[in-house]
C-alpha cells in the first residue's frame, strides 16, 4: 500500500447496543486509522451492520463512546455524522429509485448546498451558481466510476451491479473523510467485484479516504484491507492485520473454517 | 349523572357498530396487506342489495343470503380485476386504487338499486328498554343494545376463527408474506376469495344494522369513513383492537358532541354543533403522535 | 423528422440544466404561451372562459400544490380542498377588513396563511407515514371546514359561512370581464408554475424526492427530514391557498365552506393520479382531464342513451360519472401509474423517431 497510514481518527470504546432484550453488540472496542482500509468481518448476525449503524448515528449505543478526531461523543445523530464527514452505502441498496443517477449523486452533496428554497424557485444567482458548481464535482465522480452513459437513467431501471456502483458514487459525491461500505460487493459476479475493488482502492489511494468495509469475500478482504476486525455474536474475537487474523484459532473456529 | 351515563352508553353502543365496519378493514388488511378504502362503499352496497332484494319480495333471510352472495362476488371481482393487477406496486398506490374502487361502487350501487332513502326493517325497534327506563331513568335503546350484542358476537367469532382454526392461521400467513405462503402450499386464490367473502359478510351485517337504524342512504359511506379513526386507535391488524377502538371513538364522539358545544357557545357565542364530524379524526391524529401503531397494532420496523 | 435532437449539443452544464433542453420543445412552449396570452382572449367566448379555462387554471394550480406534497415529497394528503378554503377565506378577510389592500398582496397573504395552517397539520408527518398521514389530513379537512362554518368572525358574520367576495381591482383597473379575469389567473398560474418547476429540479426538489423514496437513507446523507417535510407542506398549502383565493375571487364570486369538501380533495387527488404524480406537466394534464370529463359525459351520455333507447336522467348520468371516475383511477394505477405525463413522454419518444419505427 502506497499511502501513509496516519493516526487514529475514529476510536470506538466499549460499545454495547441492544434492541429490547436482544444484545446486538457487547463491549466492542477498536480503532480506525486515517487513510487505512479497515475491514469488519464475521458470520451473519454477528452485528457488523449494527456496528456501522452505530458509527454513523443510525443506532445509538446504550453504552460506550465514539471518539472522532479527538472529540468525545456518546452518540451522534445521522445529520451530525454526515456533517462530520461520514458517508456510507447499505447492504440492501438504499438509492432513491424515483430519481436519475445524476440526481442521486447530486443529493449526496446535499449538505454542501447552502441556497434556500426561494432562491431555488427563482433560479437566481447563488442557487444557479451552486447547482452548476456541484454538478461539476459530481461529474468528476461520474467520470471516476465510469457511469457517464447512464447518468440520466432512473436508478430503478439499472441492473444490480450498476446500482451498487451508483450508491458508491452517491457516497463519494459527499467528499467524505470516512467511507462506510456495507457489503459493497454482495451479489456481484467476478468481473463486477474486480471493478468494485479497483474503485475502492483508487478512492483510498487517490483521495486518501479512510474506508471501513464489511465484506464476506475473504479473498477481497485479505487482499485490500490494512487491518481487520472480527465479530461473532456481537463480540469482538479478532483484531489485527489480515495475516494475524487469518491464523487466529478463534476466528477460524467461528468463521473461516480450517482446511481439511 | 344519569344523562352522562345515557350518552356514554349510547356512544359505546354505536361504537360497537363502528367496530363492525372497522372489522371489514382489518380482515382485508390482515389477509392482503391492502387498506381497502372502499369498505364504506361496500357497506352501502351491501345494505342496498339487502333492501333491494327485500323490495323485490324476498323475506329477510333470503335477501340476506342473496346479498351475501352478491357481496362475495363483488369482492372476488375486485381481487381479480384490480388488486391482482397491482401486486408489485407500493401500498400507497393500492390504497389510491381502493379510493377509485369506492367511487366506482358508490356510482354502481344507486345505479342498480336506485338512490332513494329506504327504510330497512329487520324486526328490531328503536325504543328505550322499559326495564332500564323504569329502574334507572335512563334512555337506552333496545335496538342499540341488540345490535351491539350481535356485533360483539360476530367479532368474538372472528377473533376465535383467526386465532384457532387452520384457515385462520393460513390467512395470517398470507397477510404476512404472500410468497412465503405460496411456497408452503397455501392456495392463495382460495384464501383471498374466503377473505373477501368474510369481509363482505361483515359489511353486510354492518350495513344491515346501520341501515335499519338510520335508513339506507348515501350517508352510510361517511359512517364507514369513521372506521378509519377506529383503526388508528386499535391498530390495523387487530380484531380486538377494532372493538376497543370502536368503543373509544363511539363514546368520545358522543360525549364531545354533547358537552363541548355549550362550552364553546359560552366563549364565542353561536352554535357549535357538528363536532362529531371531526372529533374522531382529531383524536386519532393526537393518538398517532403518541403511539403510531395503535393500541394493539404491530410496530413497524425499518431495516437499513 | 420534425422532432430531432441531432445537432443540438450541450456544451455547458447550464445548457444541460434548462427546463426545455430540446429546441423544438422550447418553440412549442413559446407558441403555447403566445396562444394562451394573445390568441385565446381574442377568440374564445365567455362560456369557455368561465366554465373551462379559468377553473382549469385554478385547479391546475391546486393540483400542482398537491403534487408537490404527495407526488414529490411523498406525503399523502386528503385535505387539499381545506387548504384552498383557508386561502379563500383568508384572502376575503384581508380584502374586506383592511382598507385599500391590493388584491395581489391579499392573495400572497392568503397563501402564507394557508402555508401556516399547512405546517401545523403537517407536524404529524414527522412521526406518521403513509395512509396514517392520510387520515391525519382528513382531520384537517373536516376540522377546517367545520371551523369556517362555525366561527362567524371568519366569514364576516354571515350565516353559515357563505362569503361573497368584492370585485377584483388593481391600480384602478377593474377585472370584471371574463377575458381580464382569465389573463390575471393565467399570469399568476404561469409564474407560480415556473417557480415550482425550478424548485422541483433543484436541491429542494431532490431533497423532497429523497424523503419520498427512502427517508432513512435521506437522513443518513444529512437531509433534515423535519425541515424538508414541513417545507413541502408549506409550499403545497401556499399553492392550494392561492388557488383557493382565486377560486373565490376570480371564478365563483361566492363560496361556502361546504364547497371545499372532501369530495373536492378527492377530485384534486384524482387529478394528480391521472395526470402523473411527481410531474408539473402532469398536474395540468390531470386537471384538464378531470374537469373536461364531466362536461364530456354530460353531453355524450344522453346522446348515447337516446341512441340505445335507454332511460337516462340526471341522476343516472352522475352515477355513471362516479363509476367512470373510479374506473379511470383504477385503470391508470394499474396500467400507467405515472399517468398522462408519462404517456406524453412516451409519445414524444415515438415522435423523435417518427416516421421511423425505431
Amino acid at each position: 500500500m502506497a499511502r501513509q497510514i496516519g493516526d487514529v481518527i475514529l476510536d470506538l470504546r466499549n460499545i454495547s447496543l441492544s434492541f429490547g432484550g436482544v444484545k446486538a453488540l457487547t463491549d466492542i472496542s477498536f480503532d480506525v486509522r486515517e487513510h487505512e482500509i479497515r475491514a469488519i468481518i464475521g458470520p451473519n448476525g454477528a452485528g457488523k451492520s449494527s456496528m456501522l449503524n452505530v458509527i454513523n448515528g443510525v443506532y445509538h449505543p446504550q453504552q460506550g463512546e465514539i471518539i472522532f478526531r479527538g472529540e468525545h461523543r456518546k452518540d451522534m445523530d445521522t445529520h451530525e455524522a454526515a456533517a462530520a464527514g461520514f458517508a456510507r452505502t447499505f447492504q440492501n441498496i438504499a438509492l432513491f429509485k424515483g430519481m436519475s443517477v445524476l440526481d442521486n449523486l447530486m443529493t449526496g452533496r446535499n449538505l454542501k448546498m447552502k441556497a434556500n428554497f426561494m432562491q431555488h424557485a427563482l433560479w437566481w444567482g447563488p442557487a444557479k451558481r451552486e447547482e452548476l458548481e456541484h454538478r461539476k464535482k459530481v461529474e468528476e465522480v461520474i467520470d471516476f466510476l465510469e457511469i457517464e452513459h447512464i447518468r440520466k437513467t432512473p436508478v430503478g431501471r439499472l441492473p444490480y451491479g450498476l446500482q451498487k456502483r451508483v450508491e458508491l458514487g452517491r457516497a463519494l459525491a459527499a467528499e467524505p473523510q470516512i467511507l462506510l461500505l456495507d457489503e459493497p460487493m454482495a451479489g456481484m459476479n467476478v468481473e463486477e467485484k474486480q471493478d468494485m475493488c479497483r474503485f475502492i482502492l483508487d478512492v483510498n489511494d487517490q483521495l486518501g479516504t479512510t474506508i471501513v468495509l464489511i465484506e464476506h469475500d475473504m479473498g477481497v478482504v485479505m487482499d485490500i484491507s490494512d487491518r481487520v476486525v472480527v465479530l461473532d455474536y456481537g463480540k469482538k474475537i479478532g483484531d489485527g492485520v489480515p495475516d494475524e487474523v487469518k491464523n487466529n484459532p478463534e476466528v477460524i473456529a467461528a468463521y473461516l473454517g480450517t482446511q481439511h | 349523572m344519569q344523562f352522562f351515563l345515557e350518552v356514554l352508553i349510547g356512544g359505546l353502543l354505536s361504537g360497537v357498530m363502528y367496530s363492525l365496519v372497522a372489522l371489514g378493514f382489518v380482515l382485508i388488511f390482515k389477509a392482503s396487506g391492502v387498506f381497502n378504502f372502499a369498505q364504506g362503499a361496500m357497506v352501502y352496497f351491501a345494505a342496498l342489495s339487502l333492501v333491494g332484494c327485500m323490495g323485490m319480495g324476498a323475506p329477510l333471510w333470503l335477501a340476506f343470503i342473496l346479498a351475501f352472495v352478491i357481496m362475495t362476488l363483488l369482492g372476488i371481482a375486485t381481487e381479480k380485476f384490480v388488486l391482482r393487477k397491482m401486486v408489485n406496486q407500493a401500498p400507497i398506490a393500492l390504497f389510491m386504487a381502493t379510493i377509485g374502487l369506492s367511487f366506482f361502487i358508490e356510482g354502481l350501487a344507486p345505479l342498480l338499486w336506485g338512490n332513494e332513502v329506504r327504510a330497512l326493517d329487520i324486526g328490531l325497534v328503536d325504543e328505550p328498554i322499559p326495564w332500564i327506563l323504569d329502574n334507572f331513568n335512563m334512555v337506552v335503546s333496545s335496538f342499540d343494545l341488540t345490535a351491539a350484542g350481535l356485533a360483539l358476537g360476530l367479532v368474538a367469532l372472528l377473533a376465535l376463527f383467526f386465532q384457532y382454526t387452520r384457515v385462520g392461521r393460513a390467512l395470517r400467513a398470507v397477510a404476512d408474506d404472500h410468497q412465503a405462503a405460496l411456497s408452503i402450499g397455501i392456495p392463495l386464490q382460495h384464501i383471498w376469495a374466503l377473505v373477501w367473502a368474510v369481509a363482505g359478510f361483515v359489511a353486510l351485517v354492518a350495513g344491515m344494522l346501520w341501515g335499519s337504524r338510520n335508513g339506507v342512504q348515501f350517508a352510510l359511506t361517511f359512517t364507514a369513513l369513521k372506521a378509519l379513526p377506529v383503526l388508528i386507535l386499535g391498530g390495523f391488524t387487530s380484531v380486538p383492537g377494532a372493538i376497543v377502538g370502536g368503543l373509544i371513538i363511539g363514546a368520545s364522539e358522543k360525549l364531545a358532541e354533547i358537552y363541548i358545544p355549550p362550552v364553546m357557545a359560552g366563549w364565542f357565542g353561536g352554535n357549535f354543533g357538528g363536532i362529531e364530524g371531526w372529533f374522531p379524526y382529531v383524536m386519532a391524529l393526537l393518538f398517532l403522535l403518541v403511539r403510531p401503531e395503535g393500541l394493539f397494532g404491530e410496530k413497524h420496523i425499518d431495516r437499513v | 423528422m420534425f422532432y430531432r435532437e441531432t445537432g443540438q449539443f450541450k456544451t455547458s452544464y447550464a445548457a444541460d440544466q434548462q427546463i426545455f433542453p430540446i429546441r423544438q420543445d422550447r418553440i412549442g412552449v413559446i407558441l403555447l404561451l403566445l396562444v394562451a396570452f394573445i390568441v385565446v382572449p381574442l377568440v374564445a367566448g365567455n362560456y369557455w372562459f368561465n366554465a373551462i379555462l379559468i377553473p382549469f387554471l385554478i385547479f391546475s394550480l391546486a393540483a400542482l400544490g398537491l403534487n408537490i406534497l404527495t407526488g414529490y415529497a411523498g406525503q399523502l394528503s386528503l385535505g387539499s380542498a381545506a387548504f384552498m378554503a383557508v386561502g379563500a377565506y383568508a384572502a376575503y378577510n384581508f380584502q374586506v377588513r383592511v382598507e385599500g389592500m391590493p388584491i395581489l398582496v391579499s392573495f400572497i397573504l392568503a397563501g402564507l396563511t394557508a402555508a401556516g395552517v399547512g405546517i401545523l397539520f403537517g407536524l404529524p408527518s414527522l412521526r406518521i407515514k403513509g395512509f396514517y398521514l392520510a387520515v391525519a389530513t382528513l382531520a384537517a379537512q373536516f376540522f377546517i371546514v367545520w371551523c369556517l362554518t362555525k366561527f362567524p368572525y371568519l366569514s364576516n358574520n354571515s350565516s353559515s359561512g357563505v362569503i361573497s367576495v368584492p370585485g377584483v381591482e388593481m391600480l384602478g383597473f377593474k377585472f370584471d370581464t371574463p377575458q381580464s379575469r382569465y389573463l390575471l389567473v393565467l399570469t399568476i398560474v404561469v409564474v407560480l408554475a415556473l417557480l415550482a418547476k425550478n424548485m422541483v429540479r433543484s436541491t429542494t426538489g431532490r431533497a423532497w424526492m429523497a424523503v419520498r423514496d427512502m427517508d432513512v437513507a435521506a437522513e443518513v446523507i444529512g437531509i433534515r427530514l423535519m425541515r424538508t417535510k414541513l417545507l413541502a407542506f408549506a409550499v403545497s398549502s401556499f399553492y392550494c391557498g392561492v388557488a383557493g383565493a382565486m377560486y373565490a375571487f376570480l371564478y365563483l364570486g361566492s363560496v361556502e365552506p361546504d364547497g371545499f369538501s372532501l369530495d373536492l380533495s378527492f377530485k384534486i387527488l384524482f387529478m394528480i393520479i391521472v395526470g402523473g404524480v411527481g410531474s408539473v406537466l402532469g398536474s395540468f394534464l390531470g386537471a384538464a382531464f378531470i374537469l373536461l370529463l364531466p362536461i364530456f359525459l354530460d353531453i355524450s351520455l344522453p346522446a348515447l342513451a337516446a341512441a340505445l333507447h335507454l332511460p337516462f336522467d340526471g341522476a343516472t348520468v352522475s352515477h355513471i360519472q362516479l363509476m367512470i371516475f373510479g374506473a379511470l383511477i383504477m385503470f391508470f394505477l394499474i396500467v400507467e401509474p405515472h399517468g398522462l405525463a408519462r404517456l406524453w413522454q412516451i409519445g414524444k419518444e415515438k415522435l423523435r423517431l417518427w416516421p421511423f419505427p425505431h
